[in-house]
Order: C-alpha cells, then sequence, then structure tokens
C-alpha cells in the first residue's frame, strides 16, 4: 500500500523541481551576484537548524523557505497584518521585519512547535472548539498572538483581549470567535 | 532590497566609527527599516547591528529619568519610573503601533521612524525626501493625512511617531554619541529639523552619532499627564491628530502647562501659543477654549487636511479637560 500524497509532500518537492522547463533567459539583463550566503544556526522550537543565507533574509523565508515551516504565514510581509507572529524568547514578533542572522542564539518558537506530539495547545483547541477561523491563513499568527496575550495578563475584558490582539488582521472577520476562544484558553488557565 | 554586509559592534564608539561611513545604516529594531528597504525607498551597504550594545536600561538619575535608547518600546511603557516620571510617554507607546511591533521597536528608533506619507514610501512617485528636488506630488495630492503645521513648499509629511510627542511636552533631550568620541545632549524637539529646501535631511544628527538615551526632566506638570490620540480606527493607526498634555494647577491657577501634538506636524509640535494662553490663568471652560484655538496659530491646511484643523483645536480640549478632570 502507497503512503498517501499530502499537500504538504507536492509543495515540498515543487521547491526541488528546478529541472522543470524554463523560458530562456539568454535575452534578459544578468542579474546582480546574490550576495554570498552565510550560515546562521537557527534555534527553532528546541531543534538547531543551520542554513545557508543571505543577510537580507527575513525569519520568515528563512523558515518558510530554507526550513520547511511552512505554518507561520505571509500576508503582508510588511508588518501590518499579524500573519507571521512567532515568538523569539518567549516574546511575540513579526517574523516579516526580522532578520533571520539576528535571532542566532535567541529561542524562536513558531506554530508548529505549540503542540505536545498530537495534544493540541490549550490556545488551539480553544481556537478549534469555537471555530475561531474561517479561511485560516491568519489562524496561525492569531495563535502566536494570543498565546502571548495570556500570558502578558491581557486578558481581564473582551475588551482588553480585543485592544491586544488589534496586530492580527482577519478578513474572514471571525474577531468574534477568536476572542471567545482566547477568553476560554485564559479562563481554563486560571482555573 | 540592496545587499549588505552586516557588522555587530559590542562598543557604542565602535557603532559610531562604522556608522560613519557612507551608506552605512544603524539598525536597532529594525521594524521601519526592514519596509523601508524592502520596497527599495531606502538602501545600506553596510548595516551596523547595535544589538549588542548596553543602551537598554531604564534608571532614575536623581531628577531625570533615563531611558536607554534600545529598550524596546514595550519595556518603555511598562516601566514603573515611566509611568510615574512621564505617563503620557507610556500612554502614548501604548497607543502606537501593535504589541508585536512594541516588542520590537525601540525607544531611540521610535524616534527616527520615517514619515508614512504614501509618496515617499513608493518610488514609483517624485518625492523630495527621498529623491532631492523630484517635486512634491502630496501638496496638491492626497494630503489628508499629512501635516497643517510647519511644511514647506518642498514637503508636507509627518513625522508620524506618538512617542516623541509627550516627550517634546516634557522637554526631553536625547544623548548623543559621535564618530569622534564626543558625547552631547540636544533638546528632543530640536533633533528634529523643520523641512524648508532640504526635507531629506530630517535630523541634526551628524554621520555615526548614535542616539544613547533620552533624558526626561522631572516636573509636577510632567507627572501630571496625559496623551489623546484620534485615528481613523479604535487600534493599531497612526495619529490624525494627538496632544500631549501635562499641568500643574495651584489653587485653580495653571502654574505650569506642557502641551504637545502629533499627526498634524512635520515635526513633534510644541503648542507654544495655548500654553501661553494658560500659563498664570485661573483655569476654566472658556481659558480651555481659547488655549485650544490658539493650537492651530500658523497652521497651512490643504486640500484635503482642512479637517486637521478643528480636529486638532478639538483635541487639545479634550486632552486639556482629560488632564484637569
Amino acid at each position: 500500500m502507497t503512503a498517501p500524497i499530502t499537500r504538504r509532500d507536492l509543495i515540498g518537492t515543487s521547491a526541488a523541481a528546478a529541472a522543470l522547463p524554463m523560458p530562456s533567459l539568454a535575452d534578459a539583463p544578468a542579474p546582480a551576484a546574490p550576495a554570498a550566503p552565510a550560515v546562521a544556526a537557527l534555534t527553532i522550537n528546541g531543534q538547531v537548524h543551520r542554513v545557508a543565507i543571505d543577510q537580507r533574509t527575513s525569519l520568515l523565508d528563512a523558515l518558510r523557505e530554507h526550513i520547511g515551516l511552512t505554518g507561520t504565514k505571509k500576508g503582508c510581509d510588511h508588518g501590518s497584518c499579524g500573519a507571521c507572529t512567532v515568538h523569539v524568547d518567549n516574546k511575540r514578533v513579526l517574523a516579516c521585519l526580522v532578520l533571520a542572522h539576528r535571532v542566532e542564539g535567541r529561542a524562536v518558537t513558531t506554530i508548529e512547535g505549540l503542540a505536545q506530539g498530537d495534544t493540541l495547545h490549550p490556545m488551539q483547541a480553544a481556537f478549534l472548539a469555537h471555530d475561531g477561523y474561517q479561511c485560516g491563513y491568519c489562524t496561525p499568527g492569531q495563535i502566536m498572538s494570543a498565546v502571548s496575550l495570556v500570558e502578558e495578563g491581557h486578558t481581564q475584558s473582551e475588551a482588553e483581549i480585543a485592544e491586544w490582539m488589534s496586530g492580527n488582521l482577519c478578513r474572514c472577520g471571525a474577531y468574534t470567535n477568536i476572542r471567545a476562544a482566547i477568553q476560554d484558553a485564559a479562563r481554563a488557565k486560571r482555573a | 532590497m540592496q545587499e549588505f554586509s552586516r557588522l555587530v559592534p559590542t562598543t557604542t564608539q565602535a557603532a559610531a566609527r562604522a556608522g560613519a561611513v557612507p551608506q552605512a545604516s544603524f539598525i536597532a529594531g529594525g521594524t521601519d527599516l526592514m519596509q523601508l528597504w524592502k520596497n527599495n525607498v531606502q538602501a545600506a551597504s553596510l548595516v551596523v547591528d547595535l544589538d549588542r550594545l548596553d543602551l537598554r536600561r531604564i534608571s532614575l538619575d536623581g531628577p531625570t529619568l533615563r531611558i536607554g535608547a534600545l529598550a524596546t518600546m514595550a519595556e518603555v511603557a511598562e516601566h514603573p519610573d515611566v509611568k510615574r516620571r512621564v505617563p503620557a510617554a507610556s500612554e502614548a507607546l501604548l497607543a502606537a503601533a501593535s504589541p508585536q511591533i512594541r516588542n520590537m521597536g525601540t525607544a531611540g528608533g521610535n524616534l527616527l521612524q520615517r514619515t508614512r506619507c504614501g509618496y515617499f514610501r513608493d518610488p514609483g512617485f517624485a518625492c523630495n525626501k527621498r529623491e532631492p528636488g523630484s517635486g512634491c506630488p502630496a501638496i496638491a495630492g492626497e494630503n489628508r493625512e499629512l501635516a497643517i503645521l510647519g511644511g514647506s513648499g518642498s514637503c508636507i509629511a509627518t513625522q508620524p511617531s506618538d512617542f516623541p510627542v509627550p516627550l517634546v511636552a516634557a522637554d526631553a533631550r536625547v544623548e548623543l554619541h559621535g564618530a569622534d568620541g564626543q558625547t552631547r545632549t540636544v533638546e528632543l524637539e530640536q533633533l528634529y529639523r523643520l523641512p524648508g529646501d532640504t526635507p531629506h535631511i530630517e535630523t541634526v544628527l551628524r554621520p555615526g552619532e548614535v542616539i544613547t538615551a533620552i533624558l526626561v526632566p522631572d516636573a509636577p506638570a510632567n507627572r501630571r499627564a496625559t496623551y489623546v490620540k484620534v485615528r481613523d480606527r479604535q487600534s493599531y493607526a497612526y495619529a490624525l491628530a494627538s496632544v500631549a498634555a501635562g499641568i500643574e494647577l495651584q489653587g485653580g491657577v495653571v502654574r505650569d502647562v506642557r502641551l504637545a501634538a502629533g499627526g498634524v506636524g512635520t515635526r513633534p509640535w510644541r503648542l507654544d501659543a495655548s500654553e501661553a494662553t494658560l500659563r498664570g490663568q485661573r483655569l476654566s471652560p472658556a481659558l480651555i477654549e481659547q488655549a485650544a484655538a490658539r493650537a492651530t496659530d500658523g497652521a497651512q491646511p490643504h486640500a484635503k487636511n482642512a479637517f486637521k484643523v478643528t480636529l486638532l483645536r478639538n483635541t487639545v480640549r479634550r486632552a486639556l479637560q482629560a488632564v484637569t478632570a
């Protein structure tokens, strides 16, 4: 019996499929020589990844394109939407605005690092229980932000949650259920 | 984004010397630089990373509150001495950006955030600030968010940060470390140059000069202060108008008052005429009204931002009401 093919398998192989026929670039001007990549040792979810990356590489691109952790999403790539929220040394930040080389020696946590094996993090479980999403694209960022918000203690009221989640946009407008999930997870944590 | 090499000095002196070469850029939190670099608004061939400098502490030095330039916006906002000595600065920071960005952006970096003018941020347009002499399409174009105070025929871009507004009101100074090893302090208000004919030169910083700290004097009017910010949406937006107001009352008479506005000027705008109207007078709703009216002395509204004249006056009134309530 062959193993089922997942969407992720296909995404993974397409990145390596450089042998596909490509239009000739012979007439195009030669691109500037890429900056020499330098090896960065990045600690992601407790595991060290050594990747050869250009100094310009954002943490977001390092995660998605070089390490294969595609749970962190690229929305605006300009710090406006929050889809790429990760934790660096336990603080929530935007991976699109971080140069990957600058987080060498720091502990990065992504959405892939929250669950313990098959057991979801309580915030992930709360988003499931409350249907805190529609298309799901902003969800990893919402959850990473929500985990921090509970740690920070900004859960006294729904209004406080809304204010401290304002850096995470949801174009589907799932805010009501997102706030309910966070309130629930915060209550469970206090209990 | 232009390619660059990155240097990570461990002393302020080494950083200042490295930063003095042409095409060098300091990076602290990097939240604005990353956007500017990605959009090719700005480019650097050498990035001098300030991450390892020991400039993160917030401390009291007698009557002076000293905020290390590399303290994050979140650290400054939550610090008990900041909340006690200059609460309007804490309020301004908490009204700025998002929690994620406040964990990244630094006190010193936030002072130097560049304008959000859409023409400046898009290299497809002319902009005297980005490309000196190319023209300013904003003056006759999309100027709803732009300045009514301090503009010139070359530029009407606002300084967009919240944090410097209460600091200017509080007579804060910045401590600078030069490439020659000399240190100096400058009034924060004077750090910013008015655009005039050279809007591309935004500050009085010399090549390589590093902001090492923000120094805030102690004063009753700095302790009794608040920050009112008006924006298009309730959170995570730049100010259309904002006002920092601090006051010291004695028997109902205004002994000291400090007012500054954000979102309306080409730099954080001290409201001298409004302060003069209030100082030494008995506080009353009528007096507040007079002070609010003087906030827009010298204002030059444009086709799409004339609403800011009324908005600024109303924001001054609201801030004064809040701080004297």
